[in-house]
């Protein structure tokens, strides 16, 4: 039987192959609701749920998969898990429906999630595509909260505002005011605001990542330039 | 067996049944949830709406349960939807939607209305207006909104029913004033709406206080 690295999916996952800081997928949802972090907190835990569960649908219905109809099948699964989940949350996490809401919808058009379904969960056993529908969730998690905090920030002065209302009245002391006084930033809060500051996180991950490799020896010829 | 299945999926009915199968397990799984969560959104639906009407309308000004009936008519070409508070049998004031258009997109707002034609209270429910200059009618976001309470259709005079860049008395917000002076157009024609049809709206014909009986126009 074959081993999965689960420490390797992770990692790729949330940093080297992130969805978005990488393979550039998901742009449109996450450009809309990142305006803050709260909200891109709020998107990226419903799109963990989504991912696991349709991870976990589509590698146990692999068997029975014929390559003509699993696009329609997959987005079938998908746009039903999505609905699901809006109503339940609609009928008993109703305050948390009421700042989510516009944006569940959203999740469907998440090509992420149909990315995932296609190139690994119709691949694998259940179990490791679980493992990678939920890393894939937390790498997604993780750069709206960063997008969304980054622009906050820049764009009105607080981080985490109104995270009380997402996440109950305990975590009132997430919200900080981090600029008072501060008149505001429209530009960032916008959508283009959004795809200038996505650039510059893109253009910061490459800086990191170049400055934690080791430089190439001198010796190595430009044929021996990694593609990955 | 997985033999038999390789060689049915090579059949040409086999990707239209799996499709099939799958279109009926998913509408079923969508039914039954649909069917759970049913009562209780209606439910969660309702508190909202109490919760909002008890924002426009004091409860001293009803003895009855306002949100029980919901009415639905078609007034001067447009369809409204609104409910009737009542005390002693009679109609004290009406809540009703109604949207206008704002700088990018319809502004939906709820209003409620005394008898004598006096505004209760005004809460502008959803919004596309630009955020940090035309989102200022939230309530959330400043007090604006509750400047329209308790003046009516002589209170300010007509031309004072204009942000003060118009010369009338409503605040405009910098670098916004088309978000305000939609929100008081909006209103204002609400009021004359409700002057027009005040007998109507009040069931004023209606001598006997029923409220089985719905008129209809």
């Amino acid at each position: 039987m074959q081993k999965y690295d689960y420490k390797e999916i992770f990692k790729s996952n949330l940093w080297t192959n992130n969805i978005v800081f990488a393979q550039m997928l998901a742009l449109c949802p996450l450009l809309a609701v990142t305006s803050g972090a709260t909200n891109g907190l709020g998107l990226g835990l419903i799109t963990i749920g989504v991912m696991i569960f349709s991870s976990l649908l589509i590698s146990l219905i692999r068997p029975l998969l014929t390559p003509q109809v699993r696009i329609p099948i997959f987005v079938l699964l998908i746009a039903a898990l999505v609905t699901i989940a809006d109503l339940v949350m609609n009928a008993w996490l109703h305050e948390l429906h009421k700042v989510l809401g516009l944006f569940i919808p959203l999740i469907v058009t998440n090509c992420a999630i149909l990315g995932r379904a296609e190139s690994y969960a119709s691949k694998n056993p259940w179990f490791p595509a679980v493992m990678d529908g939920l890393a894939t969730g937390i790498g997604f998690t993780f750069a709206l909260v960063i997008l969304g905090g980054f622009r906050e920030v820049i764009g009105s002065g607080t981080l985490f505002a109104d995270a009380s209302l997402l996440l109950g009245d305990s975590f009132s002391v997430m919200e900080l005011t981090l600029l008072p006084e501060y008149r505001g930033m429209l530009l960032v809060v916008l959508p283009s605001g959004g795809f200038i500051m996505l650039g510059m996180l893109l253009a910061g991950k490459r800086l990191l990542d170049s400055y934690f490799k080791s430089p190439p020896p001198e010796t190595s010829s430009h044929s021996a330039c990694s593609i990955d | 067996m997985s033999m038999n299945l390789d060689k049915m999926k090579q059949t040409l009915v086999y990707p239209a049944l799996l499709m099939g199968s799958v279109s009926l397990l998913v509408c079923s799984l969508l039914l039954l949830t649909h069917n759970l969560t049913a009562q209780p959104i209606a439910d969660r639906q309702r508190e909202d709406l109490t919760k909002l009407m008890n924002q426009v309308l004091p409860s001293n000004a009803y003895d009855n349960q306002p949100l029980d009936q919901k009415y639905q008519e078609q007034i001067a070409d447009k369809q409204f939807i609104f409910y009737r508070a009542r005390k002693l049998g009679k109609v004290s004031a009406i809540i009703l939607f109604t949207k206008t258009s704002g700088y990018s997109g319809d502004i939906n707002m709820l209003v409620a209305i005394k008898e004598n034609g006096e505004l209760s209270g005004v809460r502008v429910l959803s919004h596309t207006e630009t955020p940090g200059l035309g989102d200022d009618i939230e309530l959330a976001k400043s007090d604006w909104i509750l400047g329209f309470s308790g003046l009516s259709l002589g209170n300010p005079e007509p031309k004072g029913w204009a942000v003060k860049k118009d010369g009338g008395q409503f605040d405009a917000f910098t670098g916004a004033t088309i978000t305000p002076r939609a929100v008081v157009k909006g209103v204002y024609e609400i009021l004359q709406l409700f002057k027009e049809n005040k007998v109507f709206f009040l069931e004023i014909k209606d001598a006997t206080p029923d409220t089985d009986t719905q008129k209809t126009l």
